[in-house]
């Protein structure tokens, strides 16, 4: 932090603050990336989801509501028609949920990214984003694992995974599940831990307001989610600790679920499923899309909720650069996998990345370089595009552009036939995907199902992690007095010269 | 691709096979074919002195019944299972009729498209057709049965790899195992089939169950009762052979009883992708000019 940019953060709009000092401090905390308003600006915005009940909040939910039931009346016709309806056949045995599998249990990635990674390396800049982050991979990961219910030809019989006797041990589509839920226990946990402390502060909040049916539903459901948090100084350190671990913890976890998701391709000797090269791909695959979409939903609940004073231009080019460096990634895995495979000149490998590159696949695959490979760098690259809206839909192109990569995964391998003369291995029957209205529609419910939780999920919880914007904000400068007046160690009542010494201890 | 990759895995609902008293195992993945098949006539040899009483009694049937009581009075009352059942496909005299297909698809109620015997047309270097029929291998190593999550493929000690389709949940990822593109799905509902012999159950899956993978079962529950499977004994041209690797003789449509041991190096039979170290259990016996794909795998 210069002194250059302390000096120009004096000219920040805010003018109820009290202590100029303290807004300096809050300022830099954020390594420079816009001056932190005052907490009960915070607090306000972080609220307002929750308070504010808009014509278009109803609008939206009824709407996404609405794609959403298409999704289930079309998974009812599914189970009426059976999986055929849905497009497969024999020679096309995985296709769309396959790769929506794939998609969407990649995209709660960026929940780990910028909550996990960046707390980790201590880049504070991060702090107005990880409470969307979060709540993304909240949402999106259980959307994401139902995706398993019309995969299955005998849904009903899903029971049998969680049936000990029947577990095979050697089938990896038993290492997904087992992966999957231990990486839904700790998203729910890494969503919880650090919305302890904003609970106490929106509590105080509601008190302050109105007295109606609403506030109390809410002060009851805090109470009873929010425990016994005073904020006391052990009760701090022990859930500073708490999240530290998870942060830890849920790297490995977020790495082993898409690795072992990988596995149920690669487990096989079809060609072009067998690839050593696949568990990074597709972990790297999920952490770029995945910083995509809390792109794209941190733009959204920006506008909806007006909260451009918090969430501002530079954390989208922030995010923006970590997403095409992802991408860059991304496509250097890719052209790995391709060059390799197409070198060996093996039946099975040199038709599947032609027909993939060249052949019947081509329009996906190149949709898939451009989008998701050169129009993120291209956008980033320029200044003049290197904005909120050039970022986000930079976003949404590679959310689709991922997508579709998924399918091109997903399909021609498993399109290839496996029975072939040698000699003429262009002519062999390879098998076709028919896309039929009920996958598209289940899908798009899936899609349409994040922002309709979104909306959900804000509508209880402070969009914007109080506490800790606040709290990393004094952390920042270490000034012990200020933080104590921001009120969220006031309800511990200590005697203030002790918490300082504990306080250094914690935050080692 | 190595073939001790894979390990020997649990059998969900028989006694698993004992190893040592397997006549054809190939686990070890250095055995060369040649020394396989050396060491295949060695025990056919003894077998064949076992399982006199079944060259006897089949070479006496035109429909192809194999008597299978006699073997099993000859093997005696031991746990040891009394066959190990293989299949041998003689290329040089199949013209791609697709009798075996239509045979299989009537007696087992069947959908067009689930080709469990598919005869593929292939090309050969002079750019001359000839006709693969391709069943189930039943490998020694399926990979089938690895990766089923809800242990729904099995291998019997008979060799025979069957699917439970009372517990098969659709995942598919059988499908993408196997190699030779030998499982089916019932993507819709399955045809529906009169009363059967037998309840439904993997030795006879019929009628088949929506939802679930299929695949041929070299008509496993026919093989008690000394008949040979529908393809086998519906062949016009002779081509297949319905095989026991224990009494080391094999049968076809006609009658015709080989010593299998014998017909298998005299023919210079070979397997099926045998670099996937599957270990299939079903022989193909090459005509001039006529070739299987062994791609060396795909990674």
């Amino acid at each position: 932090m210069t002194r250059e940019q302390v000096d120009t953060m004096e000219t920040g709009t805010s003018t109820t603050m009290t202590s100029r000092t303290l807004e300096k401090s809050i300022g830099t905390a954020y390594d420079g990336v816009d001056p932190v308003p005052p907490r009960e600006d915070i607090r306000e915005a972080a609220m307002r989801p929750v308070l504010e009940t808009g014509k278009w909040w109803w609008t939206a939910v009824i709407t996404l509501g609405v794609v959403v039931l298409a999704g289930i009346v079309a998974w009812v016709m599914q189970l009426r028609d059976g999986l055929g309806s849905a497009g497969y056949n024999n020679q096309a045995f995985w296709a769309i949920y396959e790769a929506d599998l794939v998609a969407f249990i990649g995209v709660t990635y960026g929940g780990a990214v910028v909550s996990a990674v960046l707390r980790l390396t201590k880049a504070r800049w991060r702090a107005p984003l990880t409470r969307i982050a979060e709540a993304t991979a909240l949402v999106t990961l259980p959307i994401g694992m139902m995706f398993i219910v019309p995969h299955l030809g005998e849904s009903p019989r899903i029971w049998e995974l969680v049936w000990p006797p029947y577990w095979n041990l050697s089938s990896p589509i038993l290492w997904d599940f087992f992966a999957v839920s231990t990486y839904l226990l700790a998203t729910v946990v890494f969503f919880y831990l650090p919305l302890i402390p904003d609970l106490k502060i929106t509590l105080e909040r509601l008190s302050a307001g109105p007295d109606n049916l609403k506030t109390r539903t809410y002060k009851k459901l805090y109470t009873i989610i929010g425990g016994n948090w005073t904020g006391s100084i052990p009760q701090r350190r022990v859930l500073h600790g708490a999240l530290g671990l998870i942060s830890i913890m849920i790297i490995p976890m977020a790495v082993s679920v898409h690795s072992v998701l990988s596995f149920a391709f690669s487990s096989s000797s079809r060609a072009g499923y067998l690839e050593t090269i696949f568990p990074v791909l597709f972990v790297v695959g999920a952490l770029y899309s995945g910083v995509a979409l809390v792109i794209v939903v941190a733009a959204a609940f920006r506008k909806g909720y007006r909260l451009e004073r918090y969430i501002t231009e530079k954390h989208f080019v922030r995010m923006g650069f970590i997403l095409i460096a992802l991408g860059a990634a991304y496509l250097y895995l890719t052209f790995t996998e391709y060059l390799v495979d197409g070198y060996s000149g093996t039946i099975g490998n040199a038709s599947w990345v032609y027909q993939t590159i060249l052949g019947r696949y081509w329009i996906p695959f190149w949709f898939f370089v451009v989008g998701a490979g050169l129009l993120p760098l291209v956008i980033l690259a320029f200044r003049r595009t290197r904005n909120v809206k050039g970022v986000a839909t930079a976003s949404v192109i590679v959310l689709l552009a991922m997508w579709v990569k998924r399918l091109v995964i997903v399909i021609p391998p498993a399109t290839e036939p496996l029975v072939k003369s040698p000699l003429n291995v262009a002519s062999a029957n390879w098998g076709t995907f028919h896309f039929t209205w009920i996958p598209i529609t289940i899908t798009l419910a899936a899609t349409a199902a994040i922002p309709l939780l979104l909306l959900v999920v804000f509508k209880f919880f402070p969009i914007l992690p109080v506490a800790d914007m606040e709290e990393m904000a004094a952390e920042a400068e270490g000034l012990e007095e200020d933080l104590s007046t921001l009120g969220v160690m006031a309800a511990a009542g200590d005697n203030t010269s002790d918490n300082r010494k504990e306080r250094k201890h914690a935050n080692v | 691709m190595t073939g001790s990759r894979r390990q020997p895995v649990e059998i969900a609902t028989r006694p698993p096979a004992t190893d040592a008293e397997e006549p054809p195992s190939c686990e070890d993945a250095g055995l060369s074919r040649r020394h396989f098949l050396e060491r295949l006539g060695a025990i056919g040899v003894a077998g064949a002195l076992a399982g006199t009483g079944v060259l006897e009694a089949a070479s006496g049937h035109k429909a192809g019944a194999v008597t299978t009581a006699a073997t099993t009075q000859a093997t005696g009352a031991s746990s040891k299972p009394a066959h190990q059942w293989c299949m041998v496909i003689d290329l040089r005299y199949c013209n791609g009729c697709k009798v075996c297909t239509a045979a299989c698809q009537e007696a087992h109620y069947l959908h067009k498209d689930q080709t469990w015997i598919h005869v593929f047309t292939m090309t050969n270097a002079s750019g001359n057709t000839y006709h693969m029929p391709r069943p189930c291998m039943m490998c020694e190593d399926p990979p089938c049965v690895q990766v089923c999550p809800v242990k729904a493929n099995f291998r019997t000690d008979e060799g025979l790899v069957l699917v439970n389709q009372s517990r098969c949940i659709g995942t598919r990822i059988c499908m993408n195992a196997c190699p030779y593109q030998a499982r089916y799905f019932n993507w819709g509902p399955a045809k529906s089939a009169p009363r059967q012999p037998f309840p439904q159950e993997p030795e006879w899956p019929v009628p088949q169950v929506e939802g679930t993978v299929g695949k041929c079962i070299f008509c496993a529950a026919m093989l008690p009762m000394g008949k040979i499977p529908e393809c086998v004994s519906n062949c016009p041209m002779d081509a297949l052979y319905m095989g026991d690797l224990t009494t080391d003789v094999a049968v076809n449509a006609s009658g015709q009883v080989v010593k299998l041991s014998e017909f298998l190096a005299a023919n210079d039979a070979v397997k099926f992708k045998e670099s996937y170290g599957t270990h299939p259990r079903v022989y193909y016996i090459l005509g001039h000019d006529q070739d299987l794909e062994n791609d060396e795998g795909a990674g």
